[in-house]
This record gives C-alpha cells, structure tokens and sequence, in this order.
C-alpha cells in the first residue's frame, strides 16, 4: 500500500491510502491518523478512491483513526470508495457508522 | 487407499450402530418419562414427587441433546496439507504464571517448524519476562496505554490488545502451560484452505495428571466424542487455547460487534435522555435561568439525534453533530456560570443583615453562602448528567480502551462466545482430533473447583447475555449444540433432587414414586440399559466415569455457577475474576472443608437415612422392595461423591504411574 498524506488546511488532514488496505498495511493508516490529529488537524478525510481492496483490519484501522479524532474533538470521515470498499463496509455494517462521501470536498463540508 | 476406505466403513458401521442407540435410549426414555409424568407422582408428597420428576425430565432433555451431538460425530482423520506462504502468529498468553514456565511453552511455540512469529502476551507486564523473551528470541507484548483506567477483560483483552499489534493471517492461541509440538501448525493450517474456516480447535492434554485422574482433569468425552459430534454439525468449539484462528474473522466480529455496541447505546441513550434532561430542567428551574436554558438546548439536540436517526442518518454524522451542539451549550453555560460567580461575589461583598419575613431571625452570612455553594454547584450538577448522556451519543466508545473487540468480552469464559459469533456470521469451524500440545492441570481441589466454576459462571453468562436458542445466523443444530453444553451445567439443581429424594423415603417412609414394582422396572431398565450402552459405544474404552461423577459431584459448583451468573448479568453484580494457577505447592494439606461442606452433607444425611431405613425396614415400618431401591439409590450417590473425599486429599500425581481400581 502506497500512503499520501495532504495538509488540506489547519485543521484538516487528507489520508490518500492506495492499493490494499489489509492486515499488513492498516498499522501505518492508523499511525498516519495518529500524527495527523496531532498536529492540530483533527478532522481527518480518508480518500479511498485508490485502494482497490479492503480486509476487516483494514476496516479495524478506520475504526480506530475514527477514535482517535473523536477523542481529539474532530471527525474522520470517508471519500469516494469504490465498489469494493462499499460492499465490504455494507457486509460488516459499518456503514450504519460511517457514510462514504462522494468526494473530499463533499466530506468536508458534512 | 483401501486401509483408508476400511476404516471410512468402520466409521460409518459404527455411526449407525450411534444413531440406533441414540433412537432406542430417547425412545425408551420419552416412555419412561411419560409414565412417571402421567402415573406414577405421589401428588400427596408433591413437595419431593414434583422436584424429583423435574429433576428426571431434565436428565432425559440432556441425553436427547447428547444423542444429537452423537448423531453427526465426525471423525477427520488426516488433515489437508499446509501450503506455503501462510503468515501465523503464536500467541502465548500469561498473567501471573512462574516465568520458567511461560518460557518454556515460548520456546517450544519458537520451535514449531512451520514458518511464524511467536509472542508473549504478558498482562503482568514482568521486566524479567520481558527481558527472557528477548533471549529466547520471541517478541513480547503488554497492554498499551489505552487501557489504563479502562476495564481490561482479562485474557480476551490481552488478546485483543495483541491483535492490534500483530499481522499473521492466522493467530495461534496458546495458554502459558500448553507446550506445542513442532507439527501444530503443519496439521492445522491446511484446514484454512477452505476460506470459509474460521478456526481449528485441537484437544488440551494434561500431563500432569495420572491414571487415576482424582480430579477430573482430562475431558476424554469433551476432547472426542462431544467435540466430534459438535463438529458435525458445525459448531466445534473454541476452548481458548490450543486452537488457530482466523485473523479476518475474528476482525469482522470486531468490527460488527462496534456498530452493534454504537447503534445500541446510542439508541438507548436517546430513548433515555429526555426523562433524564427532563429532571435536570426541573431542577434547574430553581437554579439559574442560563442552565434551564442550556438543558432545553440539549433536549433539543436529543429530539433532533433522534429525528436523524430516524430519517437513516449514519451514527458517525448524527454523533458528530450532537457533539458539537453540546459542546456549544457548555461552553455557554460556563462562560455565563463565570459571570453569575462574579456578580453573586459582588452581592457578598454589600450583603447586609436581613430579617426573615417568616420567622423574624437574623439571616447570618453562612446561609448566604450556602445559597451561594448550591447556586455555584447546581449547574454544574445540570450539566454533569448532560455531559454523561454526551459521552453515550458517540461513536468512539469511550468507556474501552479500544473500540474494536474482536475477542468477545461479554463473558469471562471469551472462547465460547468468540465461537458463537464466528458461528452466527457463517465462518465454519473444524475440531481436529490429534493431540498437539501438552499442559498442566491444578493439582488440588480448591484449584480445580475455581476452575470449574470459572467455565459454568461464563457459559451461563453467554446463555443469559445472547441466548444461543434466538441468536440470529445460527443454525438449528448449531443452537442445539451451544445449548446443549448451557443445558448441562443446569444439572446441579437435578442432583439436589436426587439426593433428596432418597433421604425423603428412608427417613419418613414418604415415597415420591407411587410404583416401585415391575411396571417401574419394566420402563425404567431398557431406558437405563440403553443409555449405559449408548455410552460404552461412544466413550470406545476412554475413561469416562470420572467425569460422570463429577457432574453430579460438583452440584454446589454449578448452582453457585447459575446463581452468581444471574446476579451479575440480570442483576449487573460483579461476578470477580480468578485466574486459575498452573502450578500449586506440593504437600500435605488440611481438606478444604470450606470448599466441599455440602457434599460433605450431602454424604452424612445419606448414611444417616441408610441407617434409619434399615431401622425402620426391621421394624416392619417399611416395605422391602422400595427400601430396596432406595438404598441401591443411596451407594450410588455415595460412589459418586466419593470423589470429592479423594480428592479433597490430593496433592499432585503420584511419581509413579499406578494402576488405578475404579471406584
């Protein structure tokens, strides 16, 4: 997995994860929300339109980056998932918790 | 091949001769059972007839279950090969275990030949253990800091602490004295072909314990028969050691598991929130118009949560922006409250000396500034409950150290519902029967008895907390097989009546079976026979009187089991963990008459009415052939608990292997 990290402004962080997001992978996601949230930018964007496969860890990760930003008094939110991704967060339920945007502006601006 | 396809015929053969067995014993029973329903309970002695029959009911209820679990018993034999390229993680869980010990399991997990990882998992966080893992050369893991201050669920917290700090696909779990063959993995891995697997579950062994087996130790039927029976129907269970598991579907429980808890308390919380705002507003009332203000504003926010889930919002949005509403008010209120502070000072400062209206007192100024301390408190009082109904509508768990649980911790025995969850979401199991690791048992009765207690207090708490019977995603035979194994540590009550039952007859003659004669006989042998038989044939030369005794033996255990289990889950009382020690000092030591008075009773009440009954029986006060039965009934629960007279005197295994006469 590749990981891109944007500073989209002074609170906001965009994690640009691609290729797959799985059991070996998810520890640096989390560490990136991690260093992200503290440097002050507490509301975290995880773009997903790169990752084309995500495994249960994987879904551990965001889980914990969501805590972790809550924890700080921001968000973690998601954006542009492919099919994938979709149907995965749609079998473990977790999209009763997190809403896929459809693009990190749409994310920011919930 | 055709060795193979013999012993395939063999294993079918026997099978059937199972299955016909299990027909004739629950046919026979339902007959029996009928009759002593229908025709034969003294109503006039109801006080022992009711409870004895009950008692009876159960014992055929639980041997239709075991006919069940025969029905399907698979036996595997060789397992699929292990391929390549597998990544596993041996886990090796430790709390307080001497460090030799814990070392010794570590090296030997080191030393299994499939390529892994091994990982001490030390929730005693021991420098000295720390510093031996490095030597032998395997990782070694504590809890991180978010768990401190937050509630630590014993061996499945250490677990789950450790899965967030590892990667193997697969995770074998050992207990800190299960010393592992260097094979396990090479006839265990090969079953996660299937990617349907979920996990392998292998025997536990103990080689501590001898021929004799005073306290029970081994489970021969559990680690065979019944665990081969449970794995035809799907539903092996994961006995929380010596078993592989899947690290994906245990991440899937996790995360299912943290929307369940998230939906549920969020829910909850905004049905609840209203009478509760509704409380603080009355309060506050009386207090300062700011905080009754701020109390409606939340109120409104819950209205508006509850209209957003309603409309389908996610709990991520609907929480987010809860949040902040609320932290609006209460930055707010503060800022008001610091304000009201400085002007009640200014108040103080020019207080004068008032006259009460009513009865004409002098108002002294440690009333005024009791006003003060009630008015400088409430709000803060106000917003104390607001801030606890905020911290429930939110998505980040905050009472746990980690939102992500994929060990189950609703139960102190996390194996079982582990393995119920894996089931219910469709993961499949296999019990491989070969044994692959080599542990220690207690060596003393109170050991043995904390221990025992420990696995019937979290199988209750399990039933009671997710009922196998409703759970979705189960299947029938999965249902029955979760509860079958709840159903049997339901025995302890049937054994108080069957140990009344016949002290009852010998002492005042009352006798809770109207017929005693041949139409008893006639229906209670082909039942009893077939049972016996149906239990020779499954137990195929294994040892398995012990445990038969022990499941009546132990009555007081599994009362105190179903007891405390209901306090704690429907009355929310703690239930207290015990960590069972592995090893225990040598030597003599008094019988802990604590741990074993009721038996003890149990015993002396049965020898007193053996006396009286003979007594009685010479003195022509009594019938012969009732007598009879009744004191054939007395040497047997006598036999029984003879048991725990043993082994309330044992002090480890002998050093020489002894040939042991059954009692």
């Amino acid at each position: 997995m590749n990981l891109d990290v944007e500073a989209r402004d002074d609170t906001t962080a965009v994690l640009l994860p691609a290729g797959r997001l799985n059991l070996v992978s998810s520890p640096r996601l989390r560490a990136a929300v991690g260093d992200a949230v503290e440097s002050g930018r507490t509301l975290v964007i995880v773009d997903l339109s790169g990752v084309d496969f995500i495994d249960s860890s994987g879904l551990g990760a965001l889980v914990a980056g969501l805590k972790t930003a809550r924890t700080a008094g921001g968000d973690l939110r998601l954006a542009a998932a492919p099919q994938q991704v979709l149907s995965v967060l749609r079998l473990t339920n977790l999209d009763r918790v997190l809403k896929v945007h459809e693009s990190v502006d749409a994310a920011s601006d919930a | 091949m055709t060795g193979g396809r013999a012993a395939d015929r063999t294993a079918r053969g026997r099978l059937l001769l199972i299955r016909l067995l299990v027909l004739v014993t629950v046919v026979s029973g339902t007959i029996y059972i009928g009759w002593r329903w229908t025709d034969s309970i003294s109503w006039s002695a109801w006080w022992i007839a009711v409870p004895l029959i009950l008692a009876e009911t159960y014992s055929l209820v639980d041997t239709a279950l075991f006919g069940t679990t025969m029905w399907r018993l698979k036996e595997r034999g060789e397992p699929p090969v292990a391929p390549d390229g597998v990544t596993v993680d041996v886990l090796v869980t430790t709390y307080d275990e001497p460090v030799d010990l814990v070392l010794a399991t570590a090296t030997a997990a080191r030393d299994i030949r499939y390529p892994h990882e091994t990982w001490i998992l030390d929730d005693g966080a021991r420098d000295e253990l720390r510093a031996a893992a490095e030597q032998i050369g395997v990782g070694y893991i504590t809890r991180s800091e978010s768990w401190v201050g937050k509630p630590r669920h014993a061996k499945a917290g250490n677990l789950n602490n450790a899965l967030f700090q590892t990667q193997g696909e697969l995770l074998l779990v050992l207990d800190a004295d299960q010393v592992p063959v260097p094979t396990l993995l090479d006839r265990t891995v090969g079953y996660f072909s299937d990617p349907a697997v979920g996990f392998v579950q292998t025997p536990q062994f103990f080689t501590n314990v001898d021929d004799a087996d005073l306290l029970g130790s081994q489970a021969p039927l559990f680690y065979g028969p019944i665990q081969q029976g449970k794995d035809g129907w799907n539903a092996a269970f994961f006995c929380g050691s010596n078993a592989v598991l899947r690290r994906e579907a245990l991440m899937q429980l996790g995360i299912v598991g943290y929307v369940r808890q998230v939906d549920a308390t969020v829910r909850r919380t905004i049905r609840t929130a209203d009478s509760i705002l509704a409380r603080a507003a009355r309060r506050a009332d009386r207090e300062t118009p700011a905080v009754r203000l701020a109390v409606d504003e939340v109120r409104a926010a819950v209205r508006q949560a509850r209209h957003d889930l309603d409309s389908g919002m996610s709990l991520g949005e609907l929480t987010y922006a809860f949040q902040r509403r609320v932290d609006a008010v209460s930055l707010a209120v503060v800022r008001d409250n610091a304000a009201a502070i400085r002007a009640d000072l200014a108040v103080i400062e020019s207080l004068p000396v008032e006259r009460d209206a009513e009865l004409g007192t002098l108002v002294v100024d440690e009333a005024a500034f009791d006003e003060l301390a009630r008015r400088d408190l409430s709000p803060v009082g106000a917003i104390e409950s607001v801030r606890a109904i905020a911290s429930q509508i939110d998505a980040d768990v905050a009472g746990e150290a980690q939102p992500v649980m994929p060990l189950a911790t609703i139960s102190v025995t996390e194996d079982m519902a582990t393995a119920m969850r894996m089931h219910s979401l469709g993961w499949r199991s296999v019990y491989h029967h070969e044994i692959l690791a080599f542990g220690l048992a207690p060596e003393d009765l109170p050991t043995m008895l904390q221990q025992r207690l420990r696995w019937s207090q979290g199988t209750m708490q399990v039933m009671l907390r997710e009922n196998p019977l409703t759970k979705r995603g189960l299947s029938l035979g999965q249902r029955l097989m979760y509860f079958s194994t709840m159903w049997s540590y339901l025995s302890g009550f049937a054994a108080l009546a069957y140990i009344a039952g016949p002290i009852v007859y010998l002492t005042f003659g009352v006798l809770p079976v109207e017929a005693f004669g041949s139409e008893f006989f006639a229906r209670f042998l082909p039942y009893f026979l077939a049972n016996q038989l149906l239990f020779v044939v499954v137990a195929r030369g294994i040892a398995t009187w012990r445990g038969q005794q022990y499941s009546l033996a132990l009555f007081p255990v599994w009362i105190t089991a179903c007891w405390t289990a209901f306090a704690n889950v429907v009355l929310h009382r703690p239930l207290g963990f015990v960590v069972t020690p592995k090893t225990t000092s040598r030597g003599r030591r008094p019988v802990p008459w604590r741990a074993v008075w009721p038996q003890a009773a149990a015993a002396v009440l049965l020898v007193v009415a053996a006396c009286v009954g003979l007594v009685r029986l010479s003195t022509g006060h009594a019938d012969l052939g009732p007598t009879l039965v009744t004191l054939a009934w007395v040497v047997y629960d006598l036999v029984v608990l003879s048991v725990i007279a043993r082994a309330a005197r044992y002090t480890g295994p002998s050093p020489t292997k002894t040939v042991e006469v059954t009692s």
